[in-house]
């Protein structure tokens, strides 16, 4: 049976986990011929990071429909509870890096997705622009919350504070958050095979849930909220199931993403890390989980490409940007696409169909 | 203690006058265009920078710097139009939100480039006495003062322009709805050009009084404030003009406020609590008015 | 009983269930005496306007009831109401025997109202299947968690909801457009899908807004055809707004007009059209209308 047979449903999920498969693959065995520069070595669990990142937002902006700023803020929430967490564990004699990063990553997801669940229920109160204005002011919130907490663990367990770090009354701890200065001295316990890992499990929640009873429900929602209310389903619950599985993902992917550094700061984690990863989903294709990936993938690897003219690199970037939006909509590409199209596309029979539906479709409209 | 609080309300209204400035192009480019102009913020930036250039490097007067910061800041708004968004107008709001986004970090690498990414001090630029009041007690600067007296200026101005002019009126036809206003023979794209070309001059406004305020200019310096006008924009209700002076004022008066009493950390956590509080409230801003899907 | 045939929604105590869901679509209603449907004095007002005033109507466990009246008398506006989409200003809408007070449109679609729309509305960017799928979300269950890690119970229900959706699309004989776009159907295929799709929400009441409008005298016969059809084999009530008269009187047993928001008459087919105050309002402009 050839992957042509099946269902386009079940083809594009076989190619999407294909693809994480075989970057894998083709990474590792580059990285044993020593192909690979170490400035894009050290962006390998980076890039991981911003797939799960992008593949989790795209629950929320492409699948659901809303469109979120603040996915950095739930990315952040992840990263610091992961520290913390990790930081425990490591206090009372967890030794083995597997167990810490798991017990991290699971704690953070949890974090973000609680954190996600008591947002989204007012957020979700509101639509369109709104929505996204509030999803930034909750980010914001974050950032600036986390700017003024300060985390430490002693013998006798974590000691909270919100003024300084010496109010945390420790006796011989260790400070794992330290307001502004974030989160320091972190074990460096990402590995690229845990970043594929994590990013196999985001990518097969989200696909699982998207060809599910639940994930019709959000794309009903996100497709006609009206008609979806009409059939018995409460827009509110499944808005919210996806904004909350979103964050939770976004978590996990903030602690990948902190475990990779000895260092991490609340002021990473702003609106504009929030607006690089809604670029990802947006050039990737709204919904389009394989899309994510590569976007997010090469958006990322980009400026490190670009590092040689390292003066013009971020502007090239945001010549980039703006050309693969816009070109698509010049008529000079449009009729280069038709021209193609003609040429190399489908049979004369069915365009004759595509225009009888685009007629009796568009009298729908009217 | 009631000289202080009235500083501080003195200093609020200044720096919500900015936001309000800034917010008035946001909501404008909003109604008409209905998209989220990020980039906005940047053109801030980029007239702040072309009035510096003018009056440190080629020794025009101040007023000459600002006049040519605001003709540079409106062809720069118009040129951004055609070539990023005009060819977009019927795409994706998503797909024109990432270009802005694409032309704001254009404009950030750009000024980079041109300007380096030291600091310039804005000081030395207008210098004007402060103003005395109750036997030195209070203290306003005239650049408050200057600050408040522009955003009246640019409010009644605007107001007038969009309720009695015709241009005004094809601007508020073409927000209502563009396809029906482009049948009465309103001229959508030189409509929609004249609308940026506004809201960037305002930016470039809008750029000066703030360096004058806070004189350290560098390329990220259009980014915050951008998007606190942003949410101005949304707290006063996204596409209403009085609603935008509305919000940045308040937005203001708040931030400061909580930077005086609460803790200047959290400043900008308390002004965002309070947009989403009014927002949970009344889900259209506070002079927006909310729209009813028909089925 | 397993979960599997458990598809009869747990609310409703009426419901009978049917254990093996090939044999009939739908399980078989006791059918009791209460109404599908009575209003009571429902109203609404847009600003000072009464848009819908004082409208009475009971409609029987399998009536096809007929809801006409010149455009902008307020014919949507009632379906709005009942399914909740406008919350009414003042009166009593019961469901087979239940206020229907305070509930949103999700709840009360629960509760047995299933609608279609004027302006279609499908999930365009679902398949036809997909779409089918939806509108029987409430009749089978299956977690967010048991989907996600792909347990058993997932696998069951899907089998279950692909076999029921295609079961209702035969109704149209559409089971062959199921992998389709909803969005790229031709129009009549939507309309005949938006029925679908209410339908598998097991509704005791089934609205219909304008269901022939654009179709050929051809089609609305089809589906004239069609709605008795679904009518005797759900044995559910349709309410239905239409302008084609042929339509209106040849299948519904009662008509109810309504002029300006208020009702200017009730009764059978034979009586409408002798009724002075419908001949003045509606039927004198009924060529008009027809041409």
């Amino acid at each position: 049976m050839g992957i042509k047979s099946l269902k386009p449903q079940t083809r594009s999920t076989i190619i999407t986990y294909a693809i994480v498969v075989i970057a894998f693959l083709a990474v590792t065995v580059l990285d044993g011929a020593g192909l690979i520069s170490n400035s894009l070595s050290g962006q390998l669990v980076p890039i991981c990071a911003y797939v799960s990142l992008a593949v989790s937002l795209n629950l929320v902006v492409g699948v659901s429909g809303e469109l979120s700023l603040g996915h950095a803020g739930f990315m952040s929430v992840g990263a610091f509870t992961g520290v913390v967490a990790a930081g425990c564990l490591a206090r009372f004699g967890v030794e083995n890096e597997l167990l810490l990063f798991v017990g991290a990553a699971v704690v953070g997801a949890i974090a973000a997705g609680v954190i996600g669940f008591l947002v989204g229920i007012p957020v979700m109160r509101l639509r369109g622009d709104y929505l996204a204005i509030v999803t930034l002011a909750f980010g914001e919130i974050i950032k600036n919350l986390l700017n003024i907490f300060y985390v430490g663990v002693d013998d006798a367990g974590l000691h909270f504070s919100m003024t300084d770090s010496a109010s945390l009354g420790m006796n011989q701890g260790v400070i794992l958050i330290n307001g502004p200065k974030g989160a320091v001295g972190i074990d460096k316990i990402s590995t690229f095979a845990l970043g594929i890992l994590l990013v196999l499990i985001t990518v097969a929640v989200v696909l699982n849930l998207m060809h599910s009873r639940d994930g019709r429900a959000i794309m009903a929602v996100r497709d006609n909220r009206i008609a979806a209310e009409s059939v018995g389903i409460n827009t509110t619950k499944y808005r919210l199931m996806a904004f909350t599985v979103a964050s939770a993902l976004a978590g996990a992917a903030g602690v990948l993403y902190a475990m990779n550094y000895s260092t991490i700061v609340p002021s990473q984690f702003d609106f504009n890390q929030s607006i690089l990863i809604l670029v990802y989903v947006v050039l990737g294709g709204m919904g389009n989980i394989s899309g994510s990936i590569i976007s997010a993938a090469f958006l990322t690897v980009l400026p490190e490409v670009l590092r040689p003219i390292n003066n013009y690199r971020m502007l090239i970037y945001a010549v980039v940007l703006i050309l693969v939006m816009v070109v698509p909509h010049t008529k000079i590409y449009q009729r280069a696409a038709d021209a193609v199209r003609r040429r190399f596309g489908k049979g004369e029979a069915d365009d004759a169909a595509d225009e009888v539906l685009a007629t009796e479709g568009g009298e729908a409209h009217e | 203690m009631g000289v202080e609080v009235l500083t501080n309300l003195i200093n609020g209204m200044s720096l919500g006058s900015v936001y309000a400035i800034i917010a008035l192009g946001y909501t404008m480019v909003y109604g008409i265009a209905k998209m989220l102009n990020f980039a906005h913020g940047d053109v801030i930036m980029v007239g702040a920078y072309i009035c510096f250039c003018a009056v440190s490097y080629l020794g025009l007067p101040a007023i000459a710097g600002v006049a040519l910061s605001i003709v540079g800041c409106t062809v720069l708004g118009i040129i951004v139009e055609r070539l990023a968004y005009k060819p977009l107008r019927n795409a994706p709001s998503l797909n024109v939100l990432i270009t802005a986004i694409g032309v704001s970090y254009f404009l950030q690498n750009a000024a980079l480039l041109i300007m380096g990414s030291d600091p310039k001090s804005f000081s030395s630029i207008i210098s004007l006495p402060a103003l005395n009041l109750f036997d030195g007690a209070l203290t306003i600067s005239a650049t408050a003062v200057l600050t408040i007296f522009a955003c009246v200026v640019i409010m009644v101005a605007l107001t007038m322009f969009t309720g009695k002019t015709k241009m005004g009126k094809a601007m508020r036809a073409c927000s209502e709805d563009r396809d029906a206003a482009q049948l009465m023979g309103i001229n959508v794209n030189s409509t929609i050009s004249m609308v940026f070309a506004i809201g960037s001059g305002l930016a470039a406004i809008a750029g000066v009084l703030m360096c004058l305020a806070y004189p350290t200019l560098m390329p990220t310096t259009g980014s915050m404030p951008g998007i606190k006008a942003f949410t101005a924009a949304v707290l006063g209700g996204i596409g209403s003009i009085p609603g935008a002076a509305l919000g940045g004022i308040l937005l203001g008066i708040i931030e400061i406020f909580a930077r005086a009493y609460i803790s200047t950390q959290i400043a900008d956590a308390v002004v965002f609590a309070v947009l989403i509080v009014i927002l949970l409230i009344r889900p259209a801003g506070l002079l927006g008015k909310p729209v009813n899907e028909k089925v | 009983m397993s979960r599997l045939t458990d598809f009869a929604a747990r609310r409703r105590e009426s419901t009978k269930m049917v254990p093996v869901p090939s044999v009939s679509i739908m399980p078989e209603r006791d059918l009791g005496h209460a109404p599908a449907l009575e209003c009571l004095h429902l109203g609404i007002d847009f600003g000072g306007l009464k848009a819908v005033d004082d409208f009475n109507i009971t409609v029987g466990k399998t009536e096809i009831c007929g809801l006409i009246g010149p455009n902008g008398a307020g014919k949507t506006t009632v379906f709005n109401l009942l399914t909740k989409v406008y919350q009414p200003t003042r009166g009593t809408i019961i469901v087979d025997g239940q206020d229907t007070a305070g509930l949103d449109p999700a709840r009360v679609n629960r509760l047995g109202v299933a609608r279609t729309f004027q302006n279609i509305r499908l999930f365009n960017t679902l398949t036809v299947e997909e779409n089918v799928a939806v509108g029987l979300h409430n009749q089978h269950h299956c977690g967010m968690a048991t989907s996600i890690l792909r347990l058993p119970h997932h696998w069951k229900s899907e089998k279950l909801y692909h076999e029921r959706a295609l079961e209702l699309l035969d109704i149209f004989d559409m089971s062959g457009l199921a992998d389709h776009e909803a969005g790229s159907l031709p129009y009549g295929a939507q309309r005949r899908l938006e029925i679908v799709r209410a339908l598998a929400t097991n509704p005791k009441l089934l609205l219909l807004d304008e269901p022939a409008a654009g179709m050929n005298p051809s089609e609305t016969a089809e589906l004239m055809e069609n709605i008795v059809k679904i009518r005797d084999r759900f044995q559910i009530a349709i309410m239905l707004i239409e302008h084609d008269m042929n339509l209106v009187m040849n299948i519904c047993e009662g008509i109810c007009v309504l002029n300006f928001g208020k009702i200017i008459a009730k009764g059978t087919p034979e009586e409408i059209q002798q009724n002075d105050a419908v001949i003045e309002a509606y039927l004198g402009k009924q060529k008009g209308v027809e041409a």
